[in-house]
């Protein structure tokens, strides 16, 4: 049984790594073109984020897989207070049909 | 008023922001109501705010991991997400979807294949409807029956019961899925998120529009529960599709941030509104949203072999139309079903 959760396991770290070779293949190909972000029109926070993207799409890429959920949880919980402070419940659903 | 603009820094266009956080409260609406991330609703909106195309589907997907993963956690509070079913769901999608993409780059040799595909997704849609449409007659008339024979419809029927014929395929290893309170053997759901996300692949589509009814028609999942169950897959596809369209530098953060702050909030009051709809009130929305996406297909594709573009302005209008009531419907049932609840609350104490 341990042998085959070995195996399992290990099948699914293989996955892990060969999914982003699998997944780039995957879907509709981008044209091969370079974008380059204009950092002369911008000072503070947005130029330091057009040198990132300039300098590192893989930084680039992490921040932004952070602060995608950041964000969303946030907002979301934002909203999750103001349906709460209004009275709804937000822990069950009494429906139970198909 | 420029103000109202914002410069985004990677594509270096000035977007009218409040733009975004409409289109973003309506997809969010949507999403978290249907389960699905809706790019076919996204991209034509993208379209019209003078968002460059190179950085639309990435933009899109970046969004919508970010409302999936909110309106997950909502769900899955509900007890409507099967986490179990979902992840073995995660294998037979992303085989699937490869086959898929592999498929129909070895038919884009063969040429006049986007064509195809365009029919293929018709073809595809017209069932889902058909299915959905089908069911509801079906339920009705047990419901008419039943109520002749003077007796009441159990809680859980369903008009259409294809499932059942499925569930008695009991190759080993069996598995039970506690939320979905459905047993069955462990490929049953591999083939279905197989066969969903190969069509998927073949599509160019995120699979939401396909899966969410799959779960019901073919997994015998309640509604609640593939809605949950389905956004939980979109978070995952999501995510890893954030990260691999960002990583090509496809991306425009700021845009998904700004869409976020709408779609987040819009896909809690989407997911709150499942609530107080019945599942067969889900599935005729939904229902009516597929034929939505089916005529606006139509009108692109007049579009193209006629060479008409007035067709093309239709077929946005009619995207942003459905976008626009079908979310001022869910949000209306959430207002109606919330002033119930707390007026019933405030009864009891």
């Amino acid at each position: 049984m341990r042998k085959l959760w070995a195996k399992i396991a290990s099948f699914g770290v293989m996955i892990l790594l060969l999914l982003p070779e699998l997944a780039l293949a995957a879907g509709p190909k981008a044209a091969p073109l370079v974008i380059v972000a204009d950092t002369r029109k911008f000072t503070g926070w947005e130029a330091w984020w057009t040198n990132l993207y300039n300098e590192s799409h893989l930084y680039f890429a992490l921040l932004t897989i952070a602060i995608i959920p950041t964000i969303g949880v946030l907002f979301g919980v934002v909203a999750d207070l103001i349906m709460s402070h209004i009275g709804i419940d937000l822990k069950s659903r009494e429906l139970a049909e198909h | 008023m420029e103000w109202l603009y914002v410069l985004m820094p990677i594509a270096g266009v000035e977007i009218f922001w409040p733009g975004l956080i409409i289109l973003g409260v309506g997809v969010g609406v949507i999403g978290g109501f249907f389960g699905m991330g809706g790019a076919w609703m996204v991209t034509p909106g993208l379209n019209i705010l003078g968002f460059p195309m190179a950085f639309a589907i990435g933009t899109d997907i970046a969004h919508m991991a970010g409302k999936s993963l909110i309106a997950t956690m909502r769900h899955g509070k509900f007890g409507n997400v099967d986490y179990k079913l979902g992840c073995v769901m995660i294998v037979g999608t992303v085989v699937g979807f490869e086959v898929g993409a592999q498929m129909i780059m070895w038919f884009e040799r063969l040429g006049k294949v986007e064509l195809y595909v365009r029919y293929m997704y018709l073809v595809l849609l017209a069932l889902i409807a058909w299915m959905v449409f089908a069911d509801v007659a079906k339920k009705r008339r047990k419901e008419a029956e039943a109520k002749a024979a003077g007796g009441e419809v159990d809680k859980l029927a369903t008009g259409i019961e294809w499932h059942k014929t499925f569930h008695k395929i009991k190759i080993p290893p069996m598995m039970h899925f506690k939320e979905a309170q459905i047993t069955c053997s462990m490929w049953l759901p591999i083939v279905i998120s197989f066969l969903t996300g190969w069509l998927a692949g073949i599509l160019g589509i995120g699979g939401g529009l396909i899966r969410m009814p799959a779960l019901i028609y073919f997994m015998g999942c309640p509604t609640h529960v593939a809605v949950g169950t389905d956004l939980f897959e979109v978070m995952i596809s999501g995510l890893y599709g954030a990260g691999t369209y960002t990583y090509k530098g496809r991306t425009e953060l700021v845009a998904a941030a700004i869409m976020l702050v709408g779609a987040s909030m819009g896909a809690q009051v989407g997911t709150v509104a499942t609530k107080y709809i019945k599942g067969y009130g889900i599935r005729i929305a939904f229902g009516l949203a597929v034929i939505g996406c089916f005529l606006s297909i139509v009108l692109k594709l007049i579009a193209k072999a006629y060479k008409l573009p007035m067709f093309d302005h239709m077929s946005t209008a009619l995207v942003l139309g459905l976008v626009a009531v079908m979310s001022g419907y869910i949000f209306l049932k959430m207002l109606a079903g919330a002033k119930k609840e707390v007026a019933a609350k405030k009864g009891r104490a």
